[in-house]
């Protein structure tokens, strides 16, 4: 019996606790998915467009499909993460998950984990199905060709934009867990409140937005560090577009992810000091 | 080896003294009460033994420090702290699943076993199970596991005596042999009385009365005194005494039973008449 089952059963444990995992994203496929079909009838004007703004219209929904569904995920993630520590110590199972000999460190670590690297897999499973579905769909009255709609390509845009986001949004998602192993009750406020307060206590002193300036940065700040800067303005389809030697390189991603392990560390002690009831 | 072993511990919050000084040692194959009212530190003695806080003084359970060693420990020693702490979005399944998956001593059949007896649906969530079935499911689960030390913390604070006395009657039956330890605490004292072999009483953080029940049961002793020889038997010193329905009971502490038995009525006090004696104060 080892650490990694043990890994493997706190990992299943959340997913049997935060169904909401799959529920989101199948949900926003589905509703996204609806209106794909409802789009495809109006789609009669593309054939007179020139090659390349068509490329552009065909690639767009596919994008946006992936982008809503990505979106949504990364939500649940920042609330299944808030609830973590916070939901078993409000309930006090967590004097049951302490009867079992699953370290602190374990949970703690399993707890980031989902929205780490669970919640993504699952968006990226859920956007990569559903847009195989609307290709299927759009095939009968859009034929498209192949040099038009590279679905290869954005997939492994996809998996890309993935993969840096998670690491990009590590400090967030740590942030949070900590919150949630700390905060006496209503941990979403105990995570937003400090942060509005500063933001408001630094405009009023000095007249300045520094705060609000890195939280934007760091929501934001994967799609300009890891794309060329003209991937913003349309749906990225060219690998080209990707930059992951200018991401690795950007000390913010290392900043953030120290300061995520700062957090995590500090959550494992959390949960080990705190005295349950 | 001794099952708990502890020396001199302490633990204080701030400067409030929660358990102080305490000595107490329970061998193996013994079931001790461990007997106090609100507040008098009892939990947290609970918690110092699961090393689920940090105590000053010497401490081995299992023959291992709980706080520095919490993970070890755990697969030697379960707990059930408080009633219904399973989780309610749990599914029964799912329970049996992640324990037999973390727990290296969970044997799942026998826990499928002991759930057979019982009317728990197997795909229900714990959320929808009555409050006596949590507690079946919760002790199924810990009776399955081969542990040496097991904990109850109120195992069975507001369930109706059925379930009550099913908990302990299993726990006799189907789970305690010689090679294993049970510390249970309760306020239900009485009905776990014939259930114990050892009892240690709690106050203000300090052991007041730690005996075998053998000891208890040969060292103190209650007399129900007829009026007349109220006056003889309150000069033989009575630790206490109390009136019940116009008698008299006085309880006394290492008396001589030959010469009780001419003032009255002799019999075996109950742990709560004890209790009472020693912590009412007046």
């Amino acid at each position: 019996m080892s650490v990694r089952s043990h890994f493997y059963w706190s990992v299943r444990r959340e997913l049997w606790e935060h169904r909401s995992i799959f529920f989101v994203p199948l949900a926003v496929a589905g509703v996204a998915l609806v209106g794909f079909l409802l789009h495809l009838g109006k789609t009669s004007g593309l054939a007179a467009l020139d090659p390349a703004k068509r490329a552009v219209a065909i690639a767009m929904p596919y994008s946006m499909l992936a982008s809503v569904i990505l979106l949504s995920s990364f939500i649940v993630g920042l609330f299944v993460a808030l609830d973590a520590l916070h939901a078993e110590r409000r309930d006090r199972s967590v004097l049951f998950w302490k009867s079992m000999p699953v370290s602190d460190m374990t949970t703690v670590l399993a707890k980031a984990f989902v929205p780490f690297a669970v919640v993504p897999a699952v968006a990226f499973v859920v956007a990569l199905a559903a847009q195989c579905f609307m290709l299927a769909a759009s095939l009968p009255v859009l034929p498209v060709q192949g040099a038009e709609l590279n679905l290869g390509q954005m997939t492994v845009v996809m998996a890309y934009g993935l993969a840096i986001h998670a690491l990009w949004f590590a400090p967030i998602y740590a942030y949070l867990l900590l919150v949630s192993a700390w905060a006496p009750r209503a941990p979403l406020l105990w995570a937003v409140v400090p942060i509005v307060a500063l933001a408001a206590a630094e405009k009023i002193a000095l007249d300045s937005a520094f705060v609000l300036y890195v939280v934007r940065y760091r929501f934001m700040g994967a799609m300009s560090e890891g794309f060329a800067p003209n991937a913003l303005k349309g749906p990225i389809t060219q690998l080209s577009q990707l930059e992951p030697a200018h991401f690795f390189a950007s000390p913010n991603l290392w900043l953030g992810l120290a300061l995520a392990a700062a957090c995590l560390y500090a959550a494992v002690r959390l949960r080990r000091y705190r005295e349950p009831n | 080896m001794a099952c708990i072993e502890a020396i001199g511990v302490r633990k204080a919050y701030g400067a409030t003294v929660a358990v102080d000084a305490v000595d107490l040692r329970l061998e193996e194959g013994r079931i001790l009460g461990l007997i106090g009212p609100n507040g008098a530190g009892k939990t947290t003695l609970l918690n110092a033994i699961l090393g689920l806080t940090p105590c000053e003084g010497s401490l081995k359970v299992v023959g291992r420090d709980p706080w520095s060693e919490r993970d070890q420990l755990m697969r030697d020693v379960c707990f059930i702290a408080d009633v219904a702490v399973l989780p309610r979005w749990l599914k029964v399944s799912q329970a049996l699943d992640y324990v037999a998956g973390v727990h290296p001593k969970f044997d799942r059949a026998k826990a499928e076993g002991f759930l057979a007896r019982t009317t728990i649906p197997r795909k229900s969530k714990i959320g929808k199970l009555s409050k006596g079935m949590v507690t079946q499911l919760h002790l199924a689960l810990v009776m399955a596991i081969d542990a040496r030390l097991l904990v109850l913390d109120e195992p069975t604070l507001g369930l109706d005596i059925l379930f009550r006395k099913q908990f302990y009657d299993a726990l006799l039956n189907d789970y305690f042999d010689r090679s294993r330890s049970i510390l249970v605490t309760t306020h239900q004292v009485e009905e776990i009385q014939d259930v114990l072999t050892d009892l240690a009483f709690i106050n203000r953080g300090k052991i007041v009365l730690g005996c075998t029940m053998d000891e208890f049961e040969s060292r103190y002793t209650e007399v129900v005194v007829a009026p007349d020889a109220l006056a003889a038997a309150r000069a033989l010193g009575p630790i206490h005494e109390r009136q019940v329905l116009g008698r008299s009971i006085l309880l006394f502490d290492r008396a001589d039973r030959a010469r009780l038995a001419v003032l009255g009525e002799v019999r075996a006090p109950g742990i709560a008449d004890l209790f009472v004696a020693l912590m009412g104060g007046a």
